[in-house]
């Protein structure tokens, strides 16, 4: 009992102090300053920032090959502690939000095709753009939940795709993986939208999507000089720095696509914090 | 020789007996700019403007372009994105027929193509907006342009046609023999070739005797018959099947000294030369199940399917599915406004039951794909990789070299959509590649600069 004890003691410890030489003897010089801002950032990885994770981020940051603030993840306090582990300044940056920019679900949508291929949107879209009938219309395959590596997209049963705000970190990831170009990244405290993206003439429109924006003006001419919401190319689009946080804007749209989404909304349906 | 792999789908070449029929003039015909691979043309009428049968409704911007012409006289009714073939609006032009069928006062005159030189026939070509019939609408004048180091010396005459359903070149090559090899001597003086081959496949004996009968005897060409399987007529297979020449990967029929083209294409060559005649018409084949009389038509380009589907006695009310093109590689369509176009060889009609709708199921390493894919790939593997996304890793089984045949899906037990998940993974994969690129190129932009500094 003693001996193979002893034996396997010791075989422990001398293969203990070899590891311990070699760490020393082989080891790898980082930056002091890679290890804390790698501490610092969320840990994620989800890859927002353009780099293969966190530590790839910091090491980029401490050789200037990215911007501290680059973290579209972290808030405003970790990019000031990341700037200053490298003694630099960020500029305040207003928290966003990701938004789907379509909200034409089977319910109210038509359909050109029957679509049976692979269950993802960039496949469905190399079929003419997929089944939609509308040509901008969001596909319900759910490329952006893939995408998202904080569980902050849901798939609506209209098969739609819906951002959950308060887990949103906007990291834009779902931004690229869109092969519709559905999703933008907006400010967090906006509260008007507009959600859709087709730019058909109104009937066109119309006859696609019961929710699409027609063109009509009817929200750019409720403001008297100064329109806050233009219309251009038939399909609104809003000026989020200036736009009054008024839910009776929204009730002037004939089809429901420009929407409030503010304190005063349902809680389920609100986006801004 | 025969190429490994490849399939034996049932042929249907049901209207193989049927003479080509001229489609009566149409009131209306929809044009679409681009209805070639390569660059669309720059539009040259508008909205109100009169055209005159083979004008040009636009021209060519750069080498790899053609342009389309007027199918008809008449009024131009719009210039606007309307219905395409492949799936999503395109800008076309909207000519309302005035019936006359005035033709062009500015068309080529006549011209003999033995006395012309090989640039003026190229150039005849390219104007005549000649692109390849066999589908995959290729700008012929292009294809008859190699660059000088690469040295040319068969050019291939490909009438295998050997999607199922289809008979359009097979009703070419009986009734305009004389056309189709008169169309293969221009093209050989164009690419100053002595010898050229021509291959069929062997459910098509009576189109290589007409052809060999036709045969000018100035025009120098060797006639085969080939094993009927599909896909014979692709490119890469007809050429190993007729002279052994392996295509390499990523290359093209030119780098082993070959250019291929389609009969059709050949009978296009010449009216373009010979008469003047810009390519404002082609055969179609209109078949399936669910149509109620077959034809073989002469079809202007640009007549609506529904005008097509009308004058062949309609479909049956238990159409399931309208593709254009043969059933292994064509493309189903579900707007009936869609026009016919150059590159549409046929219109299958197929009826609901036929039309199968599959669910894939998952992948049992049966090894069928493997034995079946004619480029030696392994479609199992690909498939499996490409339905986790891993695209990354695509490039190591060579997605690129995979022709999208789908004689890997048509075998597959599982029914699993293998072509979709290769077309997916091609373009996933050349993305990554330029990404590749374009991260090469900065990171050497960057070094050249900090060298300098």
């Amino acid at each position: 009992m003693l001996v193979p004890t002893v034996v396997l003691s010791g075989i422990g410890l001398l293969s203990g102090l070899g590891l311990a030489l070699a760490a020393r003897a082989f080891a790898v010089e980082t930056d002091p300053r890679q290890d804390r801002i790698t501490e610092a950032l969320p840990g994620a990885n989800c890859g927002g920032c353009g780099f293969a994770g966190c530590g790839d981020f910091a090491g980029a940051v401490v050789r200037g090959d990215a911007t501290p603030d680059g973290c579209p993840v972290c808030d405003q306090e970790t990019r000031r502690l990341v700037a200053s582990i490298v003694g630099l300044t960020v500029q305040d940056r207003a928290p966003q939000v990701a938004l789907i920019l379509c909200q034409g679900g089977d319910d109210v949508a038509a359909k050109k095709y029957r679509y049976n291929g692979l269950a993802s949107c960039a496949s469905a879209a190399l079929l003419g753009g997929g089944d939609k009938a509308c040509g901008a219309g969001c596909l319900g395959l759910g490329d952006c939940q893939r995408a998202c590596a904080f569980g902050a997209v849901e798939m609506m049963p209209s098969g739609v795709a819906r951002i959950i705000p308060a887990r949103c970190t906007a990291c834009g990831q779902c931004v690229a993986a869109c092969p519709k170009d559905l999703i933008k990244l907006v400010p967090a405290e906006a509260t008007i939208h507009v959600l859709c993206s087709n730019h058909d003439r109104g009937p066109a429109a119309k006859k696609a999507c019961a929710v699409a924006c027609l063109g009509c003006k009817k929200c750019e001419k409720s403001f008297a000089e100064d329109p806050r919401i233009k219309v251009a190319d038939f399909l609104a689009y809003i000026d989020y720095e200036h736009v009054p946080d008024d839910p009776a804007l929204a009730a002037l749209c004939p089809t429901g696509s420009l929407v409030y989404r503010g304190a005063a909304a349902p809680a389920a349906e609100r986006t801004s914090s | 020789m025969k190429f490994s792999g490849g399939v034996h789908p049932a042929y249907h070449k049901d209207t193989a007996g049927l003479q080509i029929e001229a489609m009566p003039l149409l009131h209306r015909y929809v044009v679409p700019i681009a209805q070639h691979l390569g660059a669309p043309g720059k539009v040259l009428v508008a909205k109100g403007d009169r055209v005159a049968r083979w004008q040009p409704l636009s021209e060519p911007v750069g080498f790899v372009s053609v342009p389309v012409h007027a199918p008809t006289s008449g009024t131009v009714k719009q210039v606007a994105a309307l219905p395409h073939p492949l799936g999503r609006p395109m800008l076309a032009v909207e000519i309302e027929s005035d019936g006359e069928d005035r033709p062009w006062e500015g068309l080529a005159p006549p011209a003999d193509w033995r006395r012309l030189e090989s640039a003026e026939l190229r150039r005849a070509i390219q104007a005549a907006g000649v692109v390849g019939m066999g589908g995959a609408t290729f700008p012929t004048h292009v294809k008859l342009s190699p660059p000088a180091e690469k040295k040319v010396d068969l050019l291939i005459l490909n009438g295998a046609e050997c999607e199922p359903y289809l008979t359009a070149d097979h009703r070419v090559m009986l009734e305009q023999a004389a056309e189709v090899m008169e169309g293969l001597g221009l093209m050989m003086r164009v690419l100053g070739v002595t010898r050229a081959c021509v291959g069929i496949e062997s459910n098509k004996p009576d189109a290589l005797e007409a052809l060999r009968r036709a045969c000018p005897p100035d025009v120098a060409a060797e006639f085969t018959l080939l094993e009927t399987k599909y896909p014979q007529g692709s490119e890469k297979h007809l050429i190993y099947a007729l002279c052994g020449r392996r295509v390499p990967p990523g290359g093209l029929p030119m780098d082993v000294g070959c250019v291929v083209q389609n009969v059709g294409t050949a009978v296009a060559c010449l009216e373009a030369v010979r008469d003047g005649l810009p390519m404002t018409e082609r055969v179609a084949t209109v078949t399936g199940a669910a149509i109620n009389v077959p034809h073989n038509l002469r079809v202007r380009v640009g007549a609506p399917l529904l005008d097509v589907l009308a004058h062949c006695g309609g479909v049956t009310p238990d159409v399931g599915k309208v593709i254009f093109g043969g059933p292994m590689m064509g493309i189903g369509q579900f707007d009936m406004d869609v026009p016919l176009i150059k590159g549409t060889s046929g219109v299958l009609c197929l009826r609901d039951d036929e039309a199968a709708r599959f669910e894939g199921g998952p992948c049992i390493r049966c090894g069928a794909c493997v034995d079946a894919c004619p480029m030696g790939l392994v479609p199992s593997a690909m498939g499996l990789i490409a339905e986790r996304f891993r695209f990354e890793e695509l490039g190591d089984w060579h997605v690129l070299d995979c022709i999208e045949c789908g004689s890997c899906a048509y075998v597959c037990p599982s029914r699993r959509p293998l072509v979709q998940h290769f077309k997916r993974g091609k373009a996933e994969w050349r993305e990554i590649l330029d990404g590749r690129r374009a991260k090469a190129e900065r990171e050497a932009e960057r070094q050249s600069a900090a060298a300098k500094a």
